[in-house]
């Protein structure tokens, strides 16, 4: 079992957050998206501290990773049910009112 | 390293990556909600095979106990989940298939290619007391620094989701919209 399979498994995982992100026009899927993304840099970060430093501090920026994932989600549900009161959807095109 | 963690290992590995897959082409997005609590769990397993305890626990409670009910909130909440179409219809399917997999396959080779110091002892020890004496010490600033950033969330999370109105509106008022 060794670093590159782990790093293998990151790169699984984001390219599938980021196709989830590029194909997705509802924002709650978009946000999976974004967990996955998420995901998938803590288990590099845990990998790399074990498997090279075999110090702490990786698994403590996977503990900042997320602390910042729970208040993004927290955030991006608010935002959600707000836009979703005002047009009626949570679709990613639909949000465009901002536009010039 | 051969036998039943290896084999853990590839288990593990088999259902994170199959249900992320499954959370980025599912059409329906409940189904999509419900492959991300596998792909979780699976990455909860990986922390465990790398000694990493206290972080497998946070990772089943925050991601699993906190970020997936809020996630299952917003898909309740906000869309006519009924209807596949309305809740989550596509686009750009294929060049966004091209770059993820010409990403993964660049991702995979420098991952596999470099070669990565990784010393040779693997020791698998509890990580639990050490990550609390850091966070008190070392990384005192980061940890507070989250809290802060913790208490904004909450205010804003507080301040968006509130009815449109007035300040001061009363409660009663806002119940009948």
């Amino acid at each position: 079992m060794a670093l590159e399979k782990f790093l293998v498994i990151g790169a699984a995982l984001f390219c599938c957050g980021l196709y989830a992100i590029l194909t997705r026009r509802n924002a709650v899927a978009v946000l999976m998206g974004v967990e996955l993304i998420l995901n998938a840099a803590n288990v590099n970060f845990v990998a790399f501290s074990h498997y090279v430093s075999r110090l702490i501090g990786g698994q403590i920026f996977a503990v900042f990773v997320i602390v910042l994932a729970a208040a993004e989600a927290a955030v991006a549900l608010a935002i959600f049910l707000r836009l979703f009161a005002t047009t009626g959807s949570v679709e990613v095109d639909m949000a465009d009112t901002l536009r010039g | 390293m051969t036998g039943p963690a290896d084999l853990v290992f590839y288990l593990l590995a088999a259902m994170t990556v199959g249900s992320a897959i499954l959370v980025a082409i599912l059409p329906n997005i409940i189904y999509s909600a419900v492959a991300l609590l596998f792909t979780f769990a699976g990455v909860a397993g990986l922390y465990v095979l790398t000694s990493a305890d206290f972080l497998a626990a946070t990772q089943i409670l925050i991601y699993v106990g906190g970020i997936l009910v809020l996630i299952m909130f917003a898909v309740f909440l906000s869309s006519r989940i009924s209807t596949v179409k309305l809740s989550n219809p596509g686009r750009f399917r294929l060049p966004a298939a091209a770059v993820c997999l010409g990403l993964f396959g660049v991702l995979s080779y420098a991952a596999v290619s470099t070669p990565f110091p990784v010393k040779p002892v693997v020791s698998y020890q509890a990580s639990t007391a050490e990550i609390g004496e850091l966070l008190m010490t070392r990384y005192l600033l980061p940890f507070e620094v989250a809290s802060v950033l913790l208490l904004a969330a909450l205010i804003g999370a507080a301040l968006l989701s509130r009815p449109e109105g007035r300040e001061d509106a009363a409660p009663g008022k806002e119940e009948a919209r």
